[in-house]
């Protein structure tokens, strides 16, 4: 990736939004010396699902992850430019990483429960951040966190039993709960449906829908229907370049930028 | 000619039967064109297995059984007056007369022995005789049938190949056998020990002290064998001494070089805590008994303990402690190594940092394998024998004071063995009884540790 990047085509709508929950300014990404994300720049709104869509390799999770220095526990990944969220620099050394991610939660490609009980599983990011003050406070945000998730009904009567023991659907509805216990105001999700079948895969896009709006969420796809199904605001990445981004349906129906247009109509990737 | 010329000329005609078959066959594969099933080099293997592994294994047997024909056949011709009765007397007779004939001690004392020596080394002469020319007969037979067999459709390289793998199974039978060898004795002499001392005495009684008076009307001739003290010690020096310096050591050790440690430092340091694994326990064993036994006591007479004895349990478990660290490292190395990396980069999502990850995930998910290393750790340690029998004492105290002597299972052992020993005493006896106690607890431990660590692997496969 020698050559400057071509211009990012950015929808107008898109252009002077001014209650952007993070943006990135000229943000690349490094794994040793190759560069896997180049000069990327965008603003990510509150109300919104923002849809990261590109062929494999293009730099989606390693840019995704930046939202939340989740490439900080890389040892070769170097990350320059500037991410702020709600206006600071979350590269900034006055930026706590543990307060971060409080703040901005990442749900995965495959569904990671940790080997404790449903019930342990919401409670672990409370309890890491000191959220609850007695039992039956912690008993309240995980019925409220898997209520949220869509899940409650489904696990209210075992919540002792092993998270690895729920289904794969199950599982990463958990993620999202776990996620949602600790009142983020970012969620990101990498693929996260890419491992399930495709009821489990309705199931999650709904909860999506229903998240929407109380958490600014940033999701990375493979799946162009999926993003268009679930997402207002996306971004067309190649070769680690942001290419397009505007709404949704005008990046679907009327994309301005030639690579958009051949990766829409399935022309590679 | 003995046997081993006998043999000799076997694996001369074994060889030449080799390079007989191989020619052959190559030179039907030159003649008719005809495609060769197997190349030529099977061909000459299956021969020299034929003509080597018939004759080899009567010479086998014969070396097993053929001392006894010989002995008895040689009996049979003397005298009757001549002839020692069955039991000792005769296996003495006979260990006289074998040391004669090999040269060992010049002449007999025995005068019946020294009549059988001719005979013994005439029957013995005639039968090498025998058997080394049918060894002969059936490597000839073998070689040649070989070679008359070998045609291009001869199907050598299978028949080679099943050879092989009889072969293989064979060997690792031995091992297998060999276990099963020692449990039967081990088993056999603790039987005859349980005939003289009661299982229930053993297993319970809190008194160890086996000696037993050469003569039956001195004080104490009976001797006491209760294990307690013996068991405790071997716990208290291997499972809690030892433990207690070797988990907290080895599984942070493990923690370090899976989490913090940089790829150039955990493969600079791995290795080298696996060094420790590789010195041998009497290097340990001196360290315990002359440095740190030592040290011990001093500490302890500093502090003001009066009769610190200068052979701990304290010393002993410590050292051993050390030793285990590196089994217990790696077993846990393998287990958190062994938990996803999605488990970590979740906690680390959720804000966790990475030492409240280590505590609250990874280890618990770690936990099954670990307790098994640990499991397998506890079963070293109490079969270790070399660092307790020189820094752990001789004392059968039944005492949880770490600062005295206390004495191993394994310790007792070798102190019970060395030496010149009766070997029917219960003394004695009571040896193999503490190797079997010891054989079944660390199998039972083994076989517990692996089907945790089992099922901890298949949970993350
Ligand atoms: N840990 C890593 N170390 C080195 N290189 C990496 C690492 N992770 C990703 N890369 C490289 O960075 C580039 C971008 O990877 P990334 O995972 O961000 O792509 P992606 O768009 O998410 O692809 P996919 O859709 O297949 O998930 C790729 O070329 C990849 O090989
Ligand atoms: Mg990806």
């Amino acid at each position: 990736m020698a050559e400057a990047p071509e211009e990012t085509v950015v929808h107008d709508e898109l252009k002077f939004a001014n209650d952007s929950k993070m943006t990135a300014r000229d943000v690349s990404v490094y794994y040793g010396a190759k560069k896997a994300v180049d000069r990327v720049s965008i603003d990510v709104d509150s109300h919104f699902v923002t849809a990261f869509i590109g062929p494999s390799g293009c730099g989606k999770s390693t840019f995704l992850r930046c939202f939340n220095r989740m490439n900080d526990t890389i040892d070769i990944a170097r990350v320059e430019g500037d991410i702020q969220l709600d206006g600071e620099n979350i590269y900034d050394t006055r930026m706590d990483v543990v307060q971060l991610r409080a703040r901005v939660g990442m749900v995965f490609q495959k569904p990671n429960p940790f080997p404790k009980s449903i019930y342990e599983n919401i409670a672990y990011g409370p309890r890491i951040h000191g959220i609850a003050d007695s039992k039956s406070d912690m008993d309240r945000i995980v019925e409220t966190s898997l209520t949220r998730a869509g899940l409650w009904n489904e696990v209210k009567d075992r919540l002792d039993e092993s998270g690895t023991a729920l289904s794969g659907g199950q599982q990463q509805r958990l993620c999202i709960a776990r996620a949602i216990a600790v009142d983020p105001e970012v969620i990101l999700m990498d693929e996260p449906c890419s491992a399930l079948d495709p009821i489990a895969t309705a199931k999650v896009e709904e909860l999506i829908d229903e998240l929407r709006g109380r958490y600014a969420i940033v999701i990375v796809t493979h799946n162009m229907q999926q993003a268009a199904r679930v997402s207002q605001r996306t971004a067309f990445f190649h070769l680690g370049n942001l290419v397009e981004y505007g709404p949704t349906e005008e990046i679907f129906t009327n994309p301005r930028a030639d690579r958009t247009r051949d990766y829409i109509t399935g022309r590679f990737g | 000619m003995s046997l081993g010329g006998f043999a000799l000329v076997v694996l001369v005609l074994a060889i030449a039967s080799y390079a007989a078959a191989r020619m052959r066959a190559a030179a039907f594969g030159r003649a008719d064109g005809a495609r060769l099933h197997s190349r030529p080099v099977y061909h000459g293997t299956w021969a020299f297995v034929l003509a080597l592994l018939p004759a080899l294994l009567l010479v086998s047997v014969w070396s097993i059984i053929g001392g006894n024909i010989v002995a008895s056949q040689t009996l049979a011709q003397l005298p009757e007056a001549a002839r020692p009765a069955a039991g000792i007397a005769r296996e003495t007779f006979l260990g006289e007369l074998r040391a004669v004939v090999d040269g060992t001690i010049a002449a007999a004392f025995d005068p019946n022995v020294a009549a059988a020596v001719p005979i013994y080394r005439q029957t013995q002469s005639q039968w090498t005789l025998l058997i080394g020319g049918l060894a002969i007969l059936l490597a000839l037979i073998g070689g040649g049938y070989a070679w008359m067999h070998s045609k291009a459709d001869f199907r050598a390289r299978t028949n080679v190949e099943r050879i092989a793998t009889i072969l293989l199974a064979v060997a690792s039978l031995v091992a297998i056998l060999t276990t099963f060898g020692i449990v039967l004795s081990l088993l056999y002499e603790s039987l005859e020990f349980f005939s003289r001392v009661s299982p229930l005495e053993f297993i319970f009684g809190t008194h160890w002290s086996p000696q037993t008076a050469i003569r039956s009307d001195q004080v104490g001739s009976t001797g006491a064998f209760g294990a307690v003290p013996l068991f405790w010690g071997t716990i208290f020096i291997g499972a809690v001494i030892a433990m207690l310096v070797a988990i907290p050591l080895g599984l942070m050790s493990a923690i370090y070089l899976t989490q913090y440690a940089r790829p150039g430092a955990r493969k600079v340091l791995k290795p080298l805590l696996e060094i420790l694994a590789g010195v041998p326990t009497v290097v340990y064993g001196y360290f315990a008994a002359l440095t740190v036994a030592p040290a011990v006591r001093d500490f302890a007479m500093s502090i003001g303990i009066a009769g610190a004895s200068s052979e701990s349990a304290l010393a002993a478990g410590s050292v051993m402690g050390i030793m285990i660290i590196p089994f217990i490292s790696s077993m846990a190395d393998d287990s958190l190594s062994a938990v996803p990396g999605a488990m970590r980069d979740g906690s680390l999502a959720m804000g966790a940092t990475p030492s409240e990850t280590i505590k609250r995930v990874l280890v618990p998910a770690a936990l099954p394998g670990i307790v098994g290393g640990v499991l397998l750790a506890v079963s070293r340690a109490i079969g270790e024998t070399m660092i307790v029998v020189m820094a752990a004492g001789q004392a059968a105290n039944l005492t949880a004071n770490p600062l005295e002597s206390v004495t191993t299972v394994t310790a007792q052992i070798v102190q019970l063995l060395t030496g010149d020993q009766e070997f029917d005493s219960a003394k004695t006896l009571s040896a193999f009884a503490l190797g079997l106690v010891l054989f079944i607890v660390t199998l039972l431990l083994n076989i517990y540790a692996l089907a945790v660590v089992k099922r901890y692997r298949e949970a993350y496969e």
